[in-house]
């Protein structure tokens, strides 16, 4: 009787932490892609290029760094289920859609702050990525941070 | 003070070159928010807590950055680049650099 609470207590709990991990972490996921689309969308006339200067030729009156980052994390299930990837090789879709996530919003919040400060585009946008490591080492992985980052201009009238 | 990560403050002409300027800071994250996004780790999702944190960390770099343009003279600093790294575990090196100018 005793051995078999044990093996529920042993094998059971992580078992529902993992299936909590992924049920909830899919959720999360999949809100945060239909929020990306829909301002995506919103804000697509708003540019922001890579360029160092505007593609169009018109005076600039006002211009101000921008800095926009944030750190994101996967869920422990697809954490679990990209370690077992690992001893097969391939591609890692968790991870990919991970780095996707992370950059999107980051530029989306990019060009968010910067209409928000009235600017009217972002030039020379940079992106960054870089992993956070954990205080509990490898065991723990913290994320990964990606920064974007450009000019905003405001242009005359 | 003016600043942008382009070769030029656009609308402006750079007047005189005063070299490089930098700016970092070494941050350590506080056992609080590493509790937290311990928690938030396990669902996945954005971890809140770092995201400020090393903006924070970004801005004040950014402010050492410019506050050496200023004691040179400089009234902009362009070409600004930025990168991070781990020194040690659980600690992150922000560092802001780029060249001091002057515009008009």
């Amino acid at each position: 009787m005793e051995a078999w609470i044990q093996l529920v207590f042993n094998l059971g709990l992580p078992l529902l932490v993992l299936i909590g991990a992924y049920l909830t972490g899919t959720a999360i996921e999949r809100r945060h892609f239909r929020s990306l689309r829909a301002r995506e969308n919103a804000s697509r006339r708003f540019l922001a290029v890579t360029f160092p200067y505007f593609p169009e030729d018109r005076e600039v009156v006002a211009s101000e760094l921008v800095t926009e980052s944030i750190v994101v994390s996967i869920d422990h299930f697809k954490r679990f289920l990209a370690g077992l990837r690992m001893l097969f090789g391939g591609r890692i879709t968790a991870y990919e859609t991970l780095l996707d996530r992370g950059r999107r919003e980051a530029i989306m919040r990019l060009k968010e702050s910067s209409r928000e400060r009235g600017f009217q585009a972002v030039i020379n946008v940079r992106l960054e990525t870089s992993r956070l490591a954990s205080s509990r080492g490898d065991r723990g992985v913290a994320g990964v941070e990606v920064l974007a980052f450009g000019t905003a201009l405001r242009f005359a009238r | 003070m003016f600043l942008s990560n382009t070769e030029t403050i656009p609308g402006k002409t750079t007047r005189e070159f005063y070299g490089v300027v930098t700016g970092s800071t070494v941050r350590a994250k506080h056992v609080g928010r590493d509790i937290m996004a311990g928690l938030k780790n396990i669902v996945g999702g954005e971890l809140t807590g770092y995201t400020e944190l090393l903006n924070e960390a970004r801005t004040e770099a950014l402010d050492r950055m410019k506050q050496q343009a200023q004691s040179v003279g400089a009234n902009a600093v362009v070409n600004i680049r930025f990168s991070t790294s781990s020194v040690a575990q659980g600690a992150a090196e922000l560092f802001a650099y780029g060249t001091a100018v002057t515009v008009e």
